[in-house]
């Protein structure tokens, strides 16, 4: 670390970062556990945080698949069934997916693997995690006051969002979800800028960029994109909160009646919210999605002992799909009643990034091949990661194309599309990441039997679910329908929604033989050595778990993060750090 | 490097693999199966749809076969380099990298660009581009939760409405009795017929919040968005009765937000309208 502080405003963090490890173990609960400063137990809080959100919006997801399979039930009331949609997709997207991937395994991981003592701003990033949690209580405390949780869908689009007239969620409810969102926006953006400054200037002696790994790479990726992105969702939200409570008229045009009323607000436009939503909604996806693709990369490349195929080419690539993502945000607004001809650029400018997201893809499953592959759990997890974003990929073909998309927007087809993608994959690779990286954070290793199980369980149900909602969407049927049995094109797909609420019955229960398995061997699992996976890059060098400060000596990077299967030597593998 | 890997993992069985590359053949044979078999759309009622359905089953074709090669090649290296060997190879060379970047690059281009701009066209210009002769008329209003339709009557213009004027029992549409237009205009809820095999253009607006009209016999969905006057058009080409749904979230009975279609020769659509009751 010392070594790369250079001169200027850059090396401050740096100089910190180094001057960290030099600290002795903070002593006492909590200073060590709760209210530390140091990236990997702010990593674990962020992932255990995930998990208990993730029971709100499992349960959530449950009671959909209860009302929507069997609607005669009526488990819940119209107005409850939409603010369980709203809370299931905000909670999944923002409060589970985001935490664990992005925000548990980036602090986890990226100061570990780029060989750093801490992130650059440990301060930053503690306060990051505490901003989070007050937005987490916000958004569940919606649940229990008048009008019931936001209602709007997690898109939010107003009119309906902005005015209490137009669905009970939107009185306090959907106050709480924009003040919870912007506490959300405001620890990511935290978190982002803490990870973009940390593997610019926190790198080990020989660490250059292209021997990071590939899941650093995501990450860094997915920081620049969160910290572009962001910026217009909060300035979003602000607005409505001007039209909701201080008369402004951002998004309300003139003469909208409820009842007989006329509402006073005049001059905006609700197109104007979907634009910044989805400048932002867009990138998102793969603010989340490129950490476990990143994730697939590293694990695959252990436990398949070789080089991931193409390391720099997938650097590229990820490049260009980050530039062509900030730029296709269109394409959820093809019938939104925009210009056609611009929806006709987004739609050009949308399926475009299938070229550099099939070399990801191609770089994936040819990292097999000729390769030597040891079945753990964290790589059968990582095999499923390339069929299902397969999968969900060429489905968004279908969506991408403005004129099917004509015909499956707001479809169970898109529903079956981004749980794929924004579902399946980054849950994969959350999970592949948990199994493999598991011993540095608790010296332990996970069950290896219960984590097969947990993979079937996983795999195969949520697969299920995804693909038959696709067939569901292709029969017409439409999504954040309470009952659909009065339509004579949408009735008959009940009888498929059943068969997908047993599947999605058998996945959530899959998942709790994961909550098993990670507390019992946080506790009790096997012991692990240094590196039990044989791996070469630098997080690897280092006790299980990873001591405070990381590692017991500056180390340096003296080769690429993979090198598997080395030429000319009787190891198989080169770490990183050895000479 | 003290001690060897997990020992799962030191002792692949052969079982694993086979089982996860059955899985992935499984996957894909019973998706592409599923399609074939059971993957039906309402049948067709519109012209343009034959275009949009075209795109449509292009996509089908061209996807499913991908999605069939993916999985096929990854379960076959599952199986293949199950352990195999004594140990991975190491990198490619850049050679090899570049020229397996260069084909799925070529690939996804052609296929996907070549179903937006020229599988995708005819429909594009139906839709969008071209401009109905003597095109039948018709506007619809949507508010929480029913379609208003409203007909131009006779004279063929559409009566000025003000949103003051909206009486829910009375007078939805906020028309305005003092234009001269409005006397013949005729509203009804959620019945809108039209005639088949002529071109029909319909105005969309909304009153309250967003809805999307949507047909899909007619592969047809167009948001109607408060303050912004859209339209869409297309030619039903079969008569019958058909729904109307609403596709875009607009509040707690956004699931009952039911219109009726009737499709009929345009002599009945005619006769039909002139025993309806004008606007006042």
């Amino acid at each position: 670390m010392a070594e790369r502080s250079g001169s200027g405003v850059l090396s401050a963090p740096a100089a910190h970062a180094g001057h960290a490890g030099a600290h002795p173990a903070p002593r006492g609960f909590l200073r060590r556990y709760v209210f530390s400063t140091d990236h990997k137990v702010i990593g674990l809080q962020y992932l255990v945080t995930a998990m208990l959100m993730a029971l709100v919006g499992g349960g959530l997801a449950a009671l959909i698949r209860v009302q929507v399979a069997w609607p005669t039930l009526a488990v819940v009331s119209p107005e409850t069934y939409l603010s369980v949609v709203t809370m299931h997709g905000t909670i999944m997207v923002f409060f589970v997916v985001s935490l664990a991937l992005v925000s548990g395994f980036g602090n986890f991981l990226i100061p570990l693997q780029i060989g750093a003592r801490d992130m650059a701003y440990p301060l930053l990033n503690a306060l990051s995690y505490w901003t989070i949690v007050p937005g987490c209580l916000l958004m569940l405390l919606a649940f229990f006051v008048e009008g019931g949780a936001a209602a709007a869908g997690w898109t939010a689009y107003p009119p309906l969002s902005a005015l209490a007239e137009a669905v009970p969620g939107s009185g306090l409810g959907q106050t709480l979800w924009l003040l919870a969102m912007a506490l959300f926006i405001a620890s990511f953006t935290m978190g982002g800028l803490n990870y973009i400054t940390t593997i610019l200037n926190c790198r080990a002696k020989g660490m250059t960029l292209m021997r990071m790994p590939l899941s650093v790479w995501m990450f860094f990726v997915s920081a620049v994109l969160g910290v572009l992105a962001f910026p217009p969702l909060t300035a979003a939200a602000l607005m409505l909160l001007g039209d909701r409570h201080l008369g402004t008229s951002f998004f309300l045009p003139g003469g909208l009646v409820f009842g007989e009323e006329v509402l006073a607000h005049e001059g905006g436009t609700p197109l104007l919210f979907q634009h910044l939503f989805w400048f932002l909604g867009h990138p998102e996806v793969y603010v989340i999605v490129l950490p476990a693709v990143g994730i697939a990369f590293d694990v695959i490349a252990a436990h398949a002992r070789r080089p991931p195929f193409g390391y720099r080419i997938s650097v590229w690539a990820t490049l260009l799909i980050a530039f062509l993502s900030m730029i296709v945000w269109g394409h959820h607004m093809y019938v939104s009643g925009m210009n056609p001809l611009v929806g006709e650029y987004f739609s050009i400018a949308t399926v475009s990034i299938t070229a550099p997201f099939s070399v990801l893809g191609i770089n994936l499953i040819a990292s097999l091949w000729r390769a030597k592959i040891r079945f753990t759990t964290a790589m059968v997890f990582a095999l499923g990661i390339i069929s299902v974003i397969g999968t969900g990929g060429l489905g968004g073909l279908y969506l991408g194309t403005s004129t099917s998309d004509i015909y499956f927007h707001d479809s169970y087809f898109v529903v079956g599309h981004f749980h794929l993608m924004i579902g399946v994959v980054t849950l994969m690779g959350t999970f592949a990441a948990c199994y493999h990286w598991f011993p540095k954070m608790f010296g332990r290793l996970m069950d290896e039997r219960l984590g097969k199980l947990h993979f079937w369980l996983t795999y195969v149900p949520m697969m299920a679910v995804f693909v038959l909602m696709h067939y569901q969407g292709l029969s017409g049927m439409l999504r954040r329908y309470y009952d659909h049995s009065m339509y004579a094109f949408q009735a008959e797909g009940i009888e498929l929604a059943r068969v997908i609420s047993y599947f999605a019955f058998a996945a959530i229960a899959g998942q709790l033989v994961f909550l098993v398995n990670f507390s019992w061997s946080a506790l009790r699992g096997r012991k692990a050595s240094e590196n039990p996976w044989e791996a070469t890059s630098m997080e690897w060098n280092t006790a299980s778990p990873a001591p405070h400060g990381n590692f017991a000596d500056d180390p340096v990077a003296r080769r690429g993060p993979y090198e598997y299967a080395p030429p000319g030597s009787r190891q198989d593998f080169a770490p990183q750090w050895t000479a | 490097m003290s001690s060897s890997p997990a020992a799962p993992a030191a002792a692949p069985g052969r079982g694993l693999p086979a089982l996860l590359a059955a899985a992935f053949v499984a996957c894909a044979l019973l998706v592409v199966l599923g399609v074939w078999t059971h993957g039906r759309m309402p049948a067709l009622a519109s012209r343009h749809g034959a275009s949009i359905d075209a795109v449509i089953r292009y996509l089908l074709v061209a996807t499913g076969i991908l999605f069939l090669l993916g999985h096929g090649v990854l379960a076959f290296f599952v199986l293949r380099y199950a352990g195999a060997g004594e140990r991975g190879s190491p990198h490619a060379s850049a050679r090899t990298e570049w020229r397996w970047a260069l084909v799925p690059v070529l690939v996804m281009c052609v296929l996907s660009e070549g179903g937006v701009l020229i599988v995708g066209l005819p429909a594009f210009r139906q839709l969008y581009v071209d401009t109905p002769a003597d095109p039948w008329v018709v506007e619809i209003v949507g508010k929480q939760f029913e379609w208003l339709v409203h007909y131009p009557g006779a004279d063929g213009k559409f009566g000025e409405s003000r949103a003051e004027l909206v009486s829910d029992a009375r007078n939805p549409l906020g028309l305005d009795k003092k234009d001269p237009n409005v006397a013949d205009d005729v509203w009804t809820r959620g019945q809108l017929r039209l005639p088949v095999g002529r071109p029909v253009l319909i105005r969309l607006r909304a009153l309250d919040v967003i809805h999307s009209f949507t047909v899909p016999e007619f592969r047809v969905k167009q948001d109607l968005i408060p303050g912004f006057l859209g339209r869409t058009q297309f030619e039903p080409t079969r008569a019958g009765k058909f729904e109307i749904a609403c596709a875009e979230l607009c509040g707690l009975g956004h699931y009952r937000m039911r219109g009726f279609i009737e499709v009929q020769e345009q002599s009945e659509v005619d006769a039909w309208l002139s025993d309806q009751d004008p606007a006042f």
